[in-house]
């Protein structure tokens, strides 16, 4: 039952094969047996699940309920979930427990899906390895001795080793797709504004975008639908129809205009995930695809640019956490600057830090203009230069990471070298554009098979493209269904 | 040497919005602590801020009203600094991209010159909550009532040459964020604030001198104290060789002095940089229009229409519309009275605001209403009580309630017009003064007075004073 896709388990359900009590209490079993080992999640939410699932039965009975109701899935914990704790899986907020539900929660809920628990991630979602977490790193499905990739890692881990069909992530630099082809998921960051950041704890708020880690296109073109649109309490979503994307997967691939990013073949790129990649390209051209080879000059503007936005607008977004109204207070503060540095001190992790540092830093007088200043203007180029892309493609491609999952540890102690694992996956965000990550192909490390990603961008608004296109695709490959060796 | 002071004001004016600035929680002032407050008011992680049209609004009312450069497209910062009050450890407020710019209006001193004082800008931001020092023993508390309440911060030019000019140009905005009714103008309750940047420097130098900023001082009479103490001490120290410090000081009203509160090295670096969780705030024309349209007639608008079409002094004018709701009072008494706008605006500037300002009430609060005090003025317009009588009357509509003919009517203070009678009177008054009579007879014009004096009193001071002077002369003349 664990293995089947989120759209099989609906079909299943609507058609009374199992219940959602079943279907929940088989993954509730899997997340007791299996969880541990991976440390995917922070909370399980298991009464919370039971609710639901009967909830969604009794619906489900009367013949009511849509396309998703009694499907069990997982929230990465930054989304904030009334009555149940979200950690962000910080000190700062282990025991936190926000009374409302982030708008993404919401939806999903009405939607009819049953709530497994909350899944670990990097501390305050940011990392690359999910190594950041306060609750220790998440380990990656394929091999317990790596990681998953980050910041969205346990529920990567989660739906990779089947014990939830689907989850929630967030993507600020690559923190959905990274995780996504790490664990060989199919990995969806929309469009900046397509959904709500209404209730998800900011990181870098003109970043900061949600999506779906699913285990193929279609789920994630369910999934995505649900979670979409326009919402009064955030400024910043984008007030547009939300396509049947479910609807629109049969788009074919025939003169698809596809476009192969130069910039992100060069140096630093794993030859074995190259092959995988290359390879892709292949079976897209044979498909009838036009490749092209396209060149966005400005990008490798993108680290240095995304490394002063992200920790700027982190720096502020964080301020809040001061130990006075909610999250961690440190005990028997002397005074008032006492309170913040020994509450934010203890609070957050090394690298939540450094960024607030980096952050403070970039935005001082007389800093402000060297470094923030000139990271929008370069952020200006870097969209500019995907929109110039835009006019001869309809999509461009390149690898999701450079390499495949790398081991715990191997990076921890060099921050440069953790934040160029998400070359490929920045840009999107800095542009604001939707991105995802699909499987293709495995390299072997170690004796083990490790799953490679490869990642379309398209342009603003695209998403029904990016997912048509990774479903034709996967409509020819197997890839996206091969499954952890011990988790099938 | 001569000096000359240099007075630039920031004005924060609460805007009289139901709801905050990016929440949906209500404005009143003096709920409960935290009461209203809500989670985006609070600073809960996940919340985001949406924008109020309303404050919007009230921004561009200001702008036509002062003839401001209204922004199409003006952006929301944050500043940044740590305090308890300030929940999220940033404020919003706009800071590169004002949605207000370049405005000017006119004041006019006591002695009737006009001057025009620039606005460099307005610009929209929210305010902080409370934090409370007294009653909690060792431990602060904190309020955040008023977080996220919006202001409207209004920056002039360092235009202004005293403190009398200062107050001039701040009671002039305050009455005109009145007739905009974007503000309540309530200073004890903190809607409306204002910070002043003094300095001084040698008459004649074009550079200005150092400023210090004065802090949060909450009435008009304080704001003058607070320059002109700060415009002495500046002078002072520099006299005395030493140099005015640019820092930031707060006025103690109870010793009458300002006293240094942080110095510029140790003000905060804020950090500003464009909100994202806002989009740039966007005017266009049809906003713009619907707003020009619903314009209330101005201050100074109104005031040369008494003079043009009332006939009053520009003073008189200035004076009553100094309030939207004094001048309403006034235009009603006189559209009740069908004119003689001379005569109601003597009476709303005289014996009504004593009586209110004795009482210390507002013109909304008067005890006599506007159609009332027209009922009175009518009665003096056709003779039937004298002005004197009507001042008794007047006294007595105030203190209990009734209208101007019941007084008249139980009190018998109708005037008397009635030639005999009068001239009764004045024969029994000459009868029992023979001497007076005489020595006036005799040349002493001064005692003319006396004779009216002793006529009213005779009659309970409601002879027609007209007709008693005419009619005592003529007697009089034998």
């Amino acid at each position: 039952m664990h293995t089947l896709t989120v759209s099989e388990l609906a079909a299943g359900l609507r058609a009374r094969k199992f219940s959602s009590l079943d279907l929940t209490l088989h993954f509730l079993g899997r997340i007791e047996r299996l969880g541990p080992e991976l440390n995917a999640f922070v909370t399980v939410t298991a009464d919370r699940a039971l609710t639901d699932a009967r909830a969604a039965d009794e619906a489900l009975a009367k013949g009511e309920g849509g396309p998703l109701t009694g499907v069990p899935v997982a929230h990465k914990d930054i989304f904030c979930t009334d009555g149940i704790r979200t950690t962000c899986s910080s000190k700062m907020l282990s025991s936190f427990v926000a009374p409302y539900d982030a708008t993404v929660v919401s939806r999903w809920r009405a939607a009819g899906t049953v709530l497994l628990g909350k899944t670990n991630m990097d501390e305050f979602a940011m990392g690359s390895s999910n190594e950041t977490s306060f609750f220790g790193p998440v380990r990656n499905p394929w091999d317990h001795k790596r990681v998953p990739g980050g910041s969205s890692g346990g529920s990567a881990a989660a739906v990779a080793a089947c014990i939830a069909p689907a989850a929630t992530g967030t993507d600020t630099g690559g923190s959905i797709r990274q995780p996504a082809a790490l664990t060989n998921l199919t990995g969806i960051k929309p469009t900046y504004g397509r959904v709500s950041r209404y209730g998800m704890i900011a990181f870098a708020s003109s970043l900061d975008q949600a999506g779906v880690l699913a285990r193929s296109a279609e789920d994630a073109a369910l999934l995505l639908e649900a979670m979409s649109g326009f919402d009064p309490n955030d400024s910043t979503s984008v007030d547009r129809p939300v396509p049947n994307y479910a609807a629109e997967l049969n788009q074919p691939l025939k003169g698809l205009r596809v476009g192969i990013i130069r910039e992100f073949f060069g140096e630093g790129l794993d030859p074995a995930v190259e092959k995988c990649v290359r390879a892709a390209i292949g079976l897209l051209q044979q498909e009838g695809a036009v490749i092209k080879d396209v060149s966005l000059p400005s990008l490798p503007l993108s680290v240095p640019t995304y490394y002063v936005v992200a920790p700027a607008e982190c720096s502020s977004n964080l301020s809040r956490f001061d130990g006075v109204r909610f999250g961690h207070r440190c005990e028997q503060p002397k005074d008032l600057l006492d309170l913040y540095q020994r509450s934010r001190g203890e609070g957050f992790g090394a690298e939540v830090k450094r960024r607030i540092m980096t952050g403070t830093y970039v935005l001082s007088a007389g800093y402000y203009d060297a470094y923030y200043l000139q990271a929008q203007k370069c952020r200006a180029l870097i969209a500019s230069d995907f929109a110039r892309a835009f006019n001869d493609v309809d999509v461009v491609l390149s690898p999701t990471a450079p390499t495949a999952a790398f081991e715990l540890g191997a990076k921890t102690s060099d921050p440069i070298a953790m934040y160029l694992n998400d070359i490929y996956s920045i840009a999107a965000n800095l542009a604001g554009l939707p991105g995802i990550s699909i499987p293709c192909g495995f390299v072997n490390e170690g004796g083990k098979d490790l799953p490679v990603g490869l990642q379309l961008v398209g342009p603003h608004f695209g998403e029904s493209r990016l997912l048509s296109v990774s479903h034709q695709y996967q409509r020819h490959t197997d890839w996206h269904k091969r499954i952890a060796p011990g988790y099938a | 040497m001569n000096w000359e002071t240099v007075i630039g004001l920031e004005i924060h004016a609460q805007l009289a919005t139901r709801s905050k600035i990016f929440s949906g929680s209500a404005t009143a002032y003096g709920a409960e602590p935290n009461t209203q407050a809500n989670l985006v008011d609070l600073g809960y992680p996940g919340v985001l801020p949406v924008l109020n049209g309303e404050a919007v609004r009230m921004a561009i009312r200001f702008a036509v009203a002062t003839g401001s450069k209204i922004s199409r497209r003006s952006i929301f910062a944050r500043k940044n600094y740590f305090y308890p009050d300030l929940p999220k450890g940033y404020q919003i407020s706009q800071y590169e991209r004002p949605v207000v710019e370049n405005g000017s209006l006119e004041i006019v001193l006591e002695d009737g010159t006009r001057k025009t004082i620039g606005i460099t800008r307005a610009h929209l931001e929210e305010d902080a909550g409370k934090s409370l020092h007294e009653d909690f023993h060792g431990l602060s508390g904190i309020d955040l009532n008023r977080a996220g309440t919006p202001l409207l911060e209004i920056v002039s030019e360092p235009d202004m040459r005293s403190a009398k000019e200062a107050i001039a140009y701040l009671k002039k905005i305050h009455t005109l964020v009145r007739y905009l009714e974007i503000c309540d103008g309530n200073m004890q309750e903190g809607s409306f604030r204002c910070d002043a940047n003094v300095s001084v420097r040698p008459v004649g130098q074009a550079e200005f001198g150092t400023r210090a900023e004065i802090k949060n001082v909450n009435s008009f009479r304080f704001v003058e104290r607070a320059i002109n103490y700060e415009v002495e001490r500046q002078i002072e120290l520099l006299e005395g060789g030493g140099k005015v410090k640019q820092e930031t000081r707060l006025y103690d009203a109870d010793k009458g002095e300002t006293r240094s509160m942080r110095s510029k090295e140790e003000a905060n670096d804020y950090r500003y940089f464009p909100d994202p969780d806002l989009l740039p705030l966007v005017i266009d024309e049809a906003t713009i229009e619907q707003v020009r349209a619903t314009m209330p007639e101005l201050p100074d608008e109104k005031a040369a229409r008494f003079v043009r079409d009332h006939g009053l002094s520009e003073y008189d004018a200035g004076v009553l519309t100094s309030s939207r709701e004094l001048a309403g009072y006034y235009e009603t008494v006189v559209r009740k009275l069908g004119g003689h706008a001379k005569l109601a605006a003597n009476w709303v500037m005289g014996d009504l605001s004593g009586a209110l300002n004795k009482d210390a009430l507002d013109i909304g609060q008067s005890r006599v209403s506007a159609d009332a005090f027209a009922g009175l003025l009518a009665r003096i317009q056709d003779n039937t009580i004298s002005g004197k009588i009507a001042k008794e009357v007047f006294e007595a509509m105030w203190s209990d309630g009734k209208g101007a003919d019941e007084i008249i009517e139980a009190k018998g203070l109708r005037q008397i017009t009635d030639t005999s009678a009068i001239e009764s009177a004045i024969d029994d008054v000459m009868a029992k003064n023979p001497g007076q009579l005489a020595d006036y007879r005799s040349g002493k014009d001064k005692l003319f007075g006396f004779f009216v004096g002793q006529v009213m009193k005779a009659t309970g001071g409601k002879a027609n004073p007209a007709q008693l002077n005419d009619l005592l002369k003529r007697k009089l003349a034998g």
